[in-house]
């Protein structure tokens, strides 16, 4: 390990997306050394491309909102999967986050009496989203760097140096959290630092510190038609299952109703939901609006029936109710899909999305500027004068690492924390749009916070890394570049293209396990995952190590392997349709399963070499349901008991999936909503507590 | 509708280099970005790029094509003749560390130096008030996505490399501006004079308002109308009159 480089950390943050980045400057006030890893340019992470908005309940635009709105709102978008005390934490602590960044010099559109201005979203009572016209992101993430800069003009002051206290280490990739020699097989071992790679040099480095968070976004590039960028290959979800820490919630990916649907080098791309916040209509090839034909029983008496109250919603909101296009992203979505199956869609596949006969052009162009310059740049189309074609595209995973939601720790691995889309939980089954941004400074803070008490406490106790395991994180890191090797070995084959691999996965998950789920086809799904991971241990690359993206991909399709066999393994078990999880086969929400989260886990080889246990319905995936014995739709109670859930790992995968019941919500919290809607989610045994 | 269109990209890393000859599909509605991610796919796996957003967002995909500065995302193949030979270069102010990709810590290394915005000490956080007309003139520049293409053709740095220790280039001298024209920056309170600093520091004065940057910059910020001709004028009157700041500083308390 001599060419390795050696640092130390107090707190190592990987991601430099929201989360990250506000992790970082609360560790650093804390006064830890903070270091931030990420994989593009300081300023690019994903979050820079968000647009609608953030959401908080600073009720500058309707008095009526608070914390307590914003929480009953969070916890219907997610079908009551949530989080509680996340759904709590977040709604209650997002102001202060907002107001927070104007005095790092944020400067979001205003009311007419100077405050922060407030827009309406899908899923939210009023309006609640403040907003930089439809760059918001791009508005989050240069305050946050640039009140890194702050910091680091601190530290200049102070001790000559820049990165005294507050270092980005930009363009490297994390492959392996690292952990010190533990007692056997590493449980309850803390984490001791991270191996990673710089993109440029293809050099390897050890950062050692004793707090990691985790802010590494999403898993999107899994999918073929996505709105998000190469950076989405579920790094941190697979990271932290390497770890030892477990996933929940994996079934649940969010589609978002309104990507570009042409030309096809743009697919995928996002249309924001401001767009139908501010007045934007959807109709099919007939002209129909044809939202008002999708609004589901539990939504009923809050959406509008007709047109004309809809369109008098965006006036007179109080004496009127919302126009069906803002209903929750995942109704939107499925609706598309159905109009455009029946036939009745645009021609590109898609749905019209309508702005033109709305509101004047100069509106448009102001409140929607990069929209219309997006439409205009890429598809030749102006959308002050014609309607978009929009279709559905993978946006977001509401699943992620299991975290405890004051501390943003971890499971199991002391140490680890996680932040923003990498973290599961506080979004339930489905997140409300602007509910990242919010989430990301919440937990990001806390995250940051709780990271650097954890390195203050472990103090001069500090873990060593385990030599074994970077070199072990070394080998893997170096195997694309000796394919031959595995070629010719026993499990041997030709030599395969990363390019083809990444491109079979994508398919696979967008046909198999997309927005519209049946059984057999993920069961095909997880098929074709473990073919993949068979031929990927034979990927390999041409050329050296200095910004290689080939090697790259090929490190990354580990990654984007493991996430898509928690996708694909928990939305197989989960036998109902909730938020971002729908199911043909079983198209209704049964409140037997609100009680249950699906927990991945790396499957251990015991685990693995183990027969399914679960009862006689657990049979081997393809022949019958996977679902507990008696099945969650006949309404039986799914789990007896937290932690009784049986493995359902079949040999052929590395992930263990268990049942763990969701905990019972805080009773002046459920006092919050009507006895009548919460008929509609929680089971009797819950109501009667 | 597809075609095989002709490529020369530049390859090679900070030892040396040249441009490569590909032949390669176009289909319809692509942009540069789909064809350099179609070599890299087919052809050269091992080609090296940035981009993230592949919408004009994040500015990491700038390089110069046929010699111009664009973002290769947003530069549609529909603009450029089948027949055409497409050049495509990395951008040519900053060092190449590989193809497409270049050293820009430059721009890193100058925001450092822009004292950062100056909250004012009487507001507290959801205290602040300001009107959207006031705000509009930072918002405009802070649309800046960092794709640093006006750094890079702006003729002060890109001619003159020696100019680099003295020039923050147009991108930071726009920041600086962005800050000043706040209507909350509390710098003059915290001693910071940013026009001053402006000429004295960040070299505004080597700016002779050829608009260059203005035309590259992808987001239509009018960089030299709105930020560095102001920024200029305000410098000035900071130089010969200094009754200006001290009117300014009480009109500021009197908000
Ligand atoms: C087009 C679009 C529009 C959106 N609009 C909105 C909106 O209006 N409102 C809203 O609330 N949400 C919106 N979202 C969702 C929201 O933007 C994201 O969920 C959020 O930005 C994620 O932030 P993050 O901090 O978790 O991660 P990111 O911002 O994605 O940052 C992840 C960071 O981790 C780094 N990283 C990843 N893997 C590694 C590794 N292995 N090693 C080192 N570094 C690594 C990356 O380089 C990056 O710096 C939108 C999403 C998209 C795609
Ligand atoms: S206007 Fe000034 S900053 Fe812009 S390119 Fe010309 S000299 Fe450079
Ligand atoms: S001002 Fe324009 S050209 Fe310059 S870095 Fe910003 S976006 Fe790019
Ligand atoms: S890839 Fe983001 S600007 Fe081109």
């Amino acid at each position: 390990m001599t060419q390795v480089e050696r640092q130390a950390w107090d707190v190592v943050v990987v991601g430099a997306g929201g989360a990250g980045l506000r992790a970082a400057i609360a560790a650093r006030e804390q006064g830890m050394r903070t270091a931030v890893i990420c994989k593009s340019l300081f300023g690019k992470a994903h979050t820079v491309m968000a647009e609608g908005g953030i959401a908080a309940s600073m009720g500058n635009v309707n008095e009526g909102d608070n914390w307590q709105v914003h929480f009953r709102d969070t916890m219907r978008g997610g079908k009551f999967l949530n989080h509680w005390r996340m759904a709590e934490l977040h709604a209650r602590e997002a102001p202060d986050r907002v107001w927070e960044l104007e005095t790092w010099g944020a400067l979001f559109d205003r009311t007419a009496d100077g405050r922060i201005s407030q827009r309406n979203f899908g899923g939210h009572e009023y309006p609640r989203l403040a907003h930089v016209g439809d760059r918001t992101g791009l508005e989050l993430i240069r305050t946050l760097q640039q009140k890194i800069v702050s910091l680091q003009q601190e530290d200049e002051r102070e001790f000559g140096d820049h990165e005294a206290r507050l270092k980005v280490f930009q363009e490297c990739t994390v492959t392996r959290v690292l952990k010190e020699a533990g007692p056997a097989g590493g449980d309850g071992a803390r984490v001791a630092g991270v191996f990673g790679y710089e993109r440029e040099s293809g050099r390897f480095f050890v950062i050692e510190a004793p707090s990691v968070v985790l802010a590494t976004g999403g898993i999107g590039k899994s999918f073929k038609v996505t709105s998000n960028s190469w950076e989405y290959t579920g790094d941190g979800h697979a990271l932290a299952l390497l770890a030892g820490a477990p996933l929940i919630n994996m079934e649940f990916v969010q589609f978002h109703p309104t990507g570009m649907v042409w030309p096809p080098s743009v697919k995928g791309i996002l249309v924001t939901e401001s767009v139908r916040g501010d007045g934007g209509v959807l109709r099919n090839s007939e002209g129909k609006r044809f939202m008002f034909d999708y609004i589901p029983e539990v939504f009923k008496d809050k959406y509008a029936l007709t047109e004309e109250e809809g369109d008098r919603w965006y006036e007179d909101p109080d004496n009127n109710r919302r126009p069906p296009e803002l209903l929750p992203r995942d109704e939107v979505a499925r609706a598309i899909n159905a109009e455009v199956k029946a036939g009745r869609g645009s021609p590109h596949g898609g749905v019209f999305l309508d702005v033109s006969t709305r509101m004047p052009a100069e509106t448009i162009k102001r409140r929607l500027p990069s929209m219309h310059h997006q439409f205009k740049e890429l598809a030749d189309v102006d959308i002050t004068a014609e309607p978009m074609e929009v279709g559905p595209t993978c946006h977001y995973v509401m699943g992620g690492v299991e975290v405890d939601p004051d501390t943003a720790a971890a499971t199991g691995v002391p140490g680890l924390f996680a932040a923003g889309e990498v973290a599961g939980g506080m979004h339930g089954s489905n997140r409300l749009g602007g509910n990242s941004l919010s989430d990301l400074l919440v937990f990001g803070r806390r995250a940051g916070l709780y990271a650097a008490r954890h390195a203050a406490d472990v103090g001069a106790d500090r873990p060593v890394v385990a030599a074994a395991d970077a070199a072990a994180a070394e080998a893997e890191a170096l195997r694309p570049f000796s394919a031959e090797e595995a070629s010719a070995g026993p499990a041997g084959g030709p030599v395969e293209n990363p390019y083809t691999l990444h491109q079979e996965l994508q398919q696979a998950m967008n046909d198999l396990v997309g927005i519209i789920r049946r059984h057999e086809e993920m069961a095909e799904a997880l098929h074709r995952l473990a073919g993949l991971r068979a031929r990927a241990r034979r990927a390999g690359v041409e050329g050296h190590r200095q910004f290689n993206p080939g090697w790259h991909l090929a490190l990354d399709l580990r990654n984007m392997l493991l996430v898509s066999e928690c996708v694909a393994r928990a939305a197989l078990e989960r036998t109902e349709s909730r938020g971002g999880h729908t199911r043909d086969d079983h198209p209704a929400m049964d409140r037997a399963w609100r009680t249950v989260n699906l927990q991945c886990r790396l499957a251990t080889e015991e685990a693995q070499a183990a027969e399914p246990v679960g009862g006689a319905a657990n049979g081997p995936v393809g022949v019958g349901d996977t679902g507990l014995a008696g099945g969650a739709a006949s309404g039986a109670e799914p789990v007896a008991e937290p932690g009784l859930g049986g493995l359902v790992s079949d040999q052929s995968g590395q992930i263990a999936l268990a049942r763990k019941a969701t905990p019972p919500i805080r009773p002046d919290l459920l006092q919050l909503f009507e006895r009548d809607e919460l008929v509609k989610y929680l089971t009797d045994e819950e109501l009667s507590r | 509708m597809s075609y095989q269109a002709h490529f020369k990209v530049w390859r090679g890393d900070a030892e040396g280099g040249g441009l490569r000859d590909f032949t390669v599909e176009v289909n319809e509605g692509e942009v540069v970005l789909d064809i350099i991610h179609r070599l890299q796919a087919t052809q050269a796996p091992d080609l090296a790029v940035r981009w993230n957003c592949k919408a004009g967002k994040c500015g990491s995909c700038s390089a110069e094509i046929n010699g111009r500065p664009r973002l290769l995302c947003m530069t549609r193949m529909s603009v450029f003749e089948e027949s055409e030979t497409i050049t495509v270069t990395p951008m040519r102010a900053f060092p190449v560390m590989r193809d497409l990709v270049t050293d820009v810590s430059f721009n890193y290394a100058k925001a450092r130096e822009i004292p950062a915005f100056v909250p004012p000490a009487e507001l507290g956080p959801g205290e602040y008030r300001m009107a959207q007309q006031d705000v509009e003139r930072s918002q405009e520049f802070r649309k800046c996505i960092e794709c640093f293409l006006c750094q890079d053709t702006c003729h002060v740095v890109r001619d003159f490399e020696e100019n680099k220790a003295a020039f923050a280039g147009p991108r930071f001298l726009m920041r600086v501006a962005e800050l000043d024209m706040h209507p909350l920056d509390a710098a003059d309170e915290a001693g910071i004079d940013r026009k001053r600093t402006a000429q004295e520091e960040h070299g505004l004065g080597y700016c002779n308002i050829t608009k260059c940057c203005t035309e590259v910059c992808p987001e239509g910020i009018r960089i030299t109308d709105n930020a560095l001709i102001p920024l200029k004028e305000r410098a000035v009157d900071r130089k010969y009159d200094p009754l200006v700041w001290l009117g300014n500083k009480i009109r500021r308390r009197g908000q």
